[in-house]
C-alpha cells in the first residue's frame, strides 16, 4: 500500500464515518431522548424506514429535498406519538408496543413505497469540504452532508439543555423516579410522550439521509438494523448526547471500513468488513453488561434496567 | 359586610405578624377517614404552637401516617378541617400544602438520584427559570447554605449520598423552598444515632429560633423526650393522650401507645436454658459485590455457636442485605467460604435441607416465597418435592392443604384458609407464613434479617418469642437488624456491620447502645 493509498484510504474512513454515522447519530439523539424520560422505543427502526420513504416520496413529487426531510420528521413524530400514548395505557408494555412499531413503520413504507423504487427523487446536497484537495477521489470521499452538521449541532444543542434548562431537568427527573416527579407535580404521562414524539421526529430525520443522501435512493433493503443498533449505541455512550455523538462516529467508522478498502481496490473479505457494526454492537452489549458504570447512568425508571 | 371586612383585616393583619415570626400555628380539629371497614382516624384533634417540636407517637397502624397524609393532602379526610394561623384552610393535594408552606421528609426519600444536590435543590423550586444560569443558582445556594448549621456536598449525585445525607438535603430543600410547618416522618429509621442526633438537634434549634414550626412522627420515646416540646398519642386511629413532655414519663406513655400489653416482647433478663454449643455456622473472609459492583462484603468474618443468637446490628446500606443474599444463594461470592458445623456450605437446595439451614429475609414477599401461589403452596416450597407430600412425581395436593391448616392455625395466619394467594395477605402474615414453613422442620441454623421491620406489636412479640424457641431448642440465630433495640433485646453477643466488614463484636452484658452507635457509624 503507498502513501497515496494510504492517504485515501483514511480520507475514505473519515468521510465514511461521517456519512455512515449521520442516521446512527439521529436516531441514537432520539432514543436517548425517548429513554431519558423513562421509555424504550424499540420501534425506530420502523420509523426510520417510513421516513425514508416518506422523504423520498415527498421530494420526489416536490423537487424539494428539504420537503422530505420535513416530512420524514413528521412521520416520526406521527409514530413517536403513537407509542407515547400507546405506552401511557394501563399495562401496556413498551417494548413489545416498539416492536409493534417496528413491524407497522416498515409495513406502511413497503405498502406506499412501491411506486418510488423507480423513479429518482431529488437528492440533498452536499457541503464540498476538501474542495482544495487535489486528489478527486480523496475530495469526494470529503465531501461532507448537511444533514451531519445538523446532528453535530443537535447534540450539542441536548447537551446544553439536558443540563442548563428547566424542561431538560423536568425530563431527567421523569426518567429517573417517577415517584420524585410526582412528588413535584410533573405531568409525568404527557413528558414522556412528548420526549417520545420528538425522539421519533429524530429517528425520521435519520431515515430522510439514508433515501435522500446516501445510499440516496428508495428501496425496501434501505435500513440495515440501524434503528435497532441506535439502541445499543445509547447505552454505549451511557445517554449523554455528545457521547452519542462520538459513539455514531465510531459505528459510521467501523462501517466504512469496507467500502474505504474497496476504494483502493481491495475486496477481499469485503462481506466481512462490511460485519464490522454488527460485531462492534455485540462486543458494546457484552461490554456494558459488564460495567457498573452503565448501570449508574442509566435512568432508573428504564424497563431495560429495572 | 363591615364584620366580615373586619375579621378579613384583622386576619391578614395576624397573617403578616405571622409571617414576620415564620413558625406557624397548625390545628387539627375532629379530622376522621375510613377505608373501607376500617377507621383509620377518628375525630383526631391535634395542636402544633409555633416555634415547637411536636411528636406524633403511636404504633404502626395506629393512623399516624393517615393524618399526616391527610393534613398533606394525599387523601381526603371524611370530616375535620385543617386550621393554618388561625385560618381554616383547604388542602386537596400536596401542592396547595406546598404553596401554603407545609413540607414533609417521607421515610422514602423524594430525592431524584441521579440529578446533583444542586439541581435537586433548583429543580424543586416552584419557579425555575427556562434557561438555568448556574453560576447565579450557585451563588443563591451557597448563600444560602452559609446560614444554614448542616452541610451537604451539592456537586455529588443524590443517588451517591448516604442516607444521612440524603435526609439532610431533603430537610434542606424544604427550608430552601420557604416551607416552615415541617413534617417528619420517622426521620431516624435510616440514620446512625450520631447523624440522628445532628439532624434532630438542627430541627429542633431551628424550633426554638421560631423558624419553623414541627411535627414528628416517631415511636421512639427517646427521640420524643431528647427533642420533643410537646406529644400527642394515637392508638388504634384515636388520640388516647398528650400535653408537654416533661409531665409525661416514658410509662405512661408507653402504657397509652400499646394499650394493655405493655411488657416488651422478649424481655431481657430472657436467657438462654445452657451454654452455647459447638460452633454451628461459620462465615470465612465473605467478600461479595453491591448491586452496583462496588464491594458490599468486604471479608465477613463471624462465628454462631448452637444455642446462641448472634445479633449483627448496623445502619441499612452497609452490607446487611448482600450477607443475607450470600448466606440463601441469591448473591455470588466473589472470595470466602462458609461453613456449617464445620463443612463447607453451598447454597443448593440439598444443602439446606441437609444442614437444616432455614431463614426468613427481609421483604419476604419478594425474597423468600412466590406472592401468585396460595398460602398452602408457598407453606409447602421447602417440602412438596419429598414424601409425605409428594408420591414419586405427582404432588399429594390433600396433604399439602392438610399440613398449610395445621400451620396457620399453630402460627396464627390471618385469614385462616390455604387457598388465598399470598399476595393478598398483610405484611405481618407473609412473615408468619414464611417463618411457619421455615420452622415446620427442625432447624439447626436460623438466619433472620428484620424480621419485625414493619410489623404491630402482637405480630412483633409472636415472632421473637419464634425466635427466641429456637434458639432454646439448640439453633444457631444469625439475627441481621437495622434494629439496635431488637438486637440488643434478642441478641446474646452483638456484632456491628459497618461498610462491609464486622468492625465491633461484644457480649450482650456488655454491651454499650453509644460504644455501637459510634460503631455503626463507622467511627
Amino acid at each position: 500500500m503507498s502513501e497515496s493509498e494510504l492517504a485515501i484510504v483514511l480520507g475514505a474512513m473519515v468521510g465514511g464515518a461521517i456519512r455512515v454515522s449521520t442516521p446512527f447519530l439521529f436516531v441514537a439523539l432520539g432514543e436517548m431522548l425517548t429513554e431519558r424520560g423513562g421509555r424504550i422505543n424499540l420501534g425506530l427502526e420502523g420509523i426510520l424506514v417510513l421516513g425514508a420513504m416518506g422523504a423520498y416520496a415527498v421530494s420526489y413529487h416536490t423537487g424539494s429535498p428539504w420537503l422530505g426531510v420535513a416530512a420524514a420528521a413528521g412521520c416520526g413524530l406521527a409514530l413517536g406519538l403513537l407509542h407515547g400514548l400507546l405506552c401511557s395505557l394501563p399495562r401496556v408494555n413498551d417494548i413489545a408496543i416498539g416492536i409493534a412499531l417496528m413491524m407497522l413503520g416498515t409495513g406502511l413504507a413497503f405498502f406506499f413505497g412501491k411506486p418510488y423504487i423507480q423513479p429518482t427523487a431529488e437528492r440533498l446536497p452536499s457541503i464540498p469540504l476538501g474542495g482544495w484537495i487535489e486528489d478527486p477521489r480523496l475530495a469526494r470521499a470529503l465531501e461532507v452532508n448537511p444533514l451531519f452538521l445538523l446532528g453535530v449541532l443537535l447534540a450539542v444543542f441536548l447537551y446544553w439543555a439536558l443540563g442548563r434548562t428547566r424542561p431538560g431537568l423536568v425530563l431527567r427527573v421523569t426518567g429517573d423516579s417517577t415517584a420524585a416527579a410526582r412528588a413535584l407535580g410533573i405531568p409525568v404521562t404527557p413528558v414522556r410522550v412528548l420526549a417520545t414524539a420528538i425522539g421519533g421526529a429524530m429517528a425520521g430525520i435519520g431515515g430522510a439521509f439514508l433515501s435522500l443522501y446516501y445510499p440516496g435512493s428508495w428501496n425496501e433493503g434501505l435500513s440495515s438494523g440501524q434503528g435497532l443498533m441506535a439502541v445499543a449505541l445509547v447505552i454505549f455512550a451511557r445517554w449523554h448526547p455528545l457521547r452519542c455523538l462520538w459513539a455514531a462516529l465510531l459505528f459510521g467508522a467501523a462501517g466504512a471500513i469496507g467500502p474505504a478498502l474497496q476504494s483502493i481496490g481491495i475486496s477481499q473479505g469485503y462481506y466481512f468488513f462490511n460485519a464490522a457494526p454488527y460485531v462492534l454492537t455485540l462486543l458494546v452489549m457484552i461490554a456494558s453488561a459488564r460495567s457498573g458504570r452503565a448501570r449508574i447512568d442509566a435512568p432508573g425508571e428504564l424497563a431495560l434496567v429495572r | 359586610m363591615s364584620t366580615a371586612l373586619a375579621a378579613a383585616l384583622a386576619t391578614a393583619a395576624h397573617r403578616g405578624a405571622a409571617a414576620a415570626l415564620r413558625a406557624p400555628k397548625l390545628e387539627v380539629a375532629g379530622m376522621s377517614k375510613r377505608f373501607g371497614s376500617l377507621q383509620a382516624l377518628d375525630k383526631v384533634d391535634l395542636l402544633v404552637r409555633p416555634g415547637t417540636v411536636h411528636a406524633l407517637l403511636g404504633e404502626n397502624g395506629a393512623g399516624k401516617s393517615t393524618l399526616v397524609k391527610c393534613i398533606m393532602g394525599f387523601y381526603r379526610a371524611d370530616e375535620g378541617s385543617v386550621v393554618l394561623d388561625d385560618r381554616e384552610v383547604a388542602i386537596a393535594s400536596p401542592r396547595d400544602a406546598r404553596a401554603l408552606g407545609i413540607g414533609m421528609v417521607y421515610q422514602h426519600f423524594t430525592l431524584v438520584p441521579s440529578l446533583t444536590g444542586a439541581e435537586n435543590l433548583v429543580i424543586a423550586r416552584a419557579d425555575t427559570p427556562l434557561v438555568i444560569d448556574w453560576r447565579r443558582e450557585r451563588e443563591r445556594l451557597e448563600a444560602f447554605l452559609a446560614r444554614m448549621p448542616l452541610q451537604v456536598p451539592l456537586d455529588r449525585r443524590a443517588g451517591e449520598l448516604a442516607a444521612g445525607e440524603k435526609q439532610k438535603l431533603e430537610l434542606l430543600k424544604l427550608l430552601y423552598l420557604d416551607q416552615r410547618f415541617l413534617i417528619l416522618d420517622e426521620p431516624t429509621s435510616v440514620l446512625t444515632p450520631d447523624e440522628a442526633l445532628e439532624v434532630l438537634g438542627f430541627v429542633r434549634r431551628m424550633a426554638r429560633e421560631g423558624a419553623v414550626s414541627v411535627l414528628l412522627i416517631t415511636h421512639k420515646f427517646r427521640e420524643v423526650q431528647a427533642f420533643a416540646d410537646e406529644v400527642t398519642i394515637l392508638r388504634r386511629g384515636r388520640r388516647v393522650g398528650g400535653g408537654a413532655v416533661g409531665e409525661l414519663s416514658t410509662d405512661t406513655m408507653a402504657a397509652l401507645m400499646v394499650g394493655e400489653r405493655q411488657t416488651a416482647p422478649g424481655s431481657r433478663g430472657d436467657r438462654a436454658p445452657g451454654p452455647p454449643g459447638p460452633v454451628a455456622l461459620e462465615l470465612a473472609g465473605l467478600v461479595a459485590e453491591g448491586d452496583r459492583g462496588a464491594l458490599a462484603l468486604d471479608g465477613v468474618n463471624l462465628e454462631v455457636r448452637a444455642r446462641e443468637i448472634v445479633g449483627v446490628a448496623g445502619v441499612s446500606g452497609n452490607g446487611q442485605k448482600e450477607l443475607v443474599e450470600c448466606l440463601f444463594g441469591q448473591r455470588p461470592l466473589r472470595d470466602g467460604r462458609i461453613f456449617v458445623k464445620g463443612e463447607p456450605f453451598e447454597p443448593t437446595r440439598e444443602a439446606f435441607a441437609r444442614f437444616a439451614l432455614r431463614g426468613l429475609p427481609e421483604q419476604p414477599l419478594e425474597n423468600a416465597a412466590v406472592r401468585r401461589l396460595t398460602v398452602a403452596e408457598n407453606l409447602a416450597l421447602r417440602s412438596f418435592d419429598r414424601p409425605p407430600l409428594a408420591r414419586g412425581i405427582w404432588l399429594d395436593r390433600k396433604a399439602i392443604r392438610a399440613r398449610a391448616k395445621e400451620l396457620i392455625e399453630r402460627y396464627r395466619i390471618r385469614p385462616p384458609d390455604p387457598d388465598t394467594p399470598l399476595e393478598f395477605l398483610s405484611g405481618g402474615n407473609v412473615q408468619r407464613t414464611v417463618l411457619a414453613r421455615e420452622l415446620s422442620e427442625p432447624v439447626e441454623v436460623l438466619v433472620v434479617a428484620n424480621p419485625c421491620f414493619g410489623l404491630d406489636f402482637a405480630s412483633t412479640a409472636d415472632i421473637r418469642a419464634e425466635i427466641l424457641a429456637q434458639r432454646d431448642r439448640g439453633a444457631a440465630v444469625l439475627l441481621i437488624s437495622e434494629d439496635l433495640d431488637e438486637i440488643l433485646e434478642l441478641a446474646d453477643r452483638i456484632l456491628v456491620l459497618s461498610a462491609g466488614k464486622i468492625v465491633h463484636a461484644v457480649e450482650r452484658a456488655a454491651a454499650d447502645r453509644t460504644a455501637i452507635g459510634r460503631h455503626m457509624a463507622g467511627h
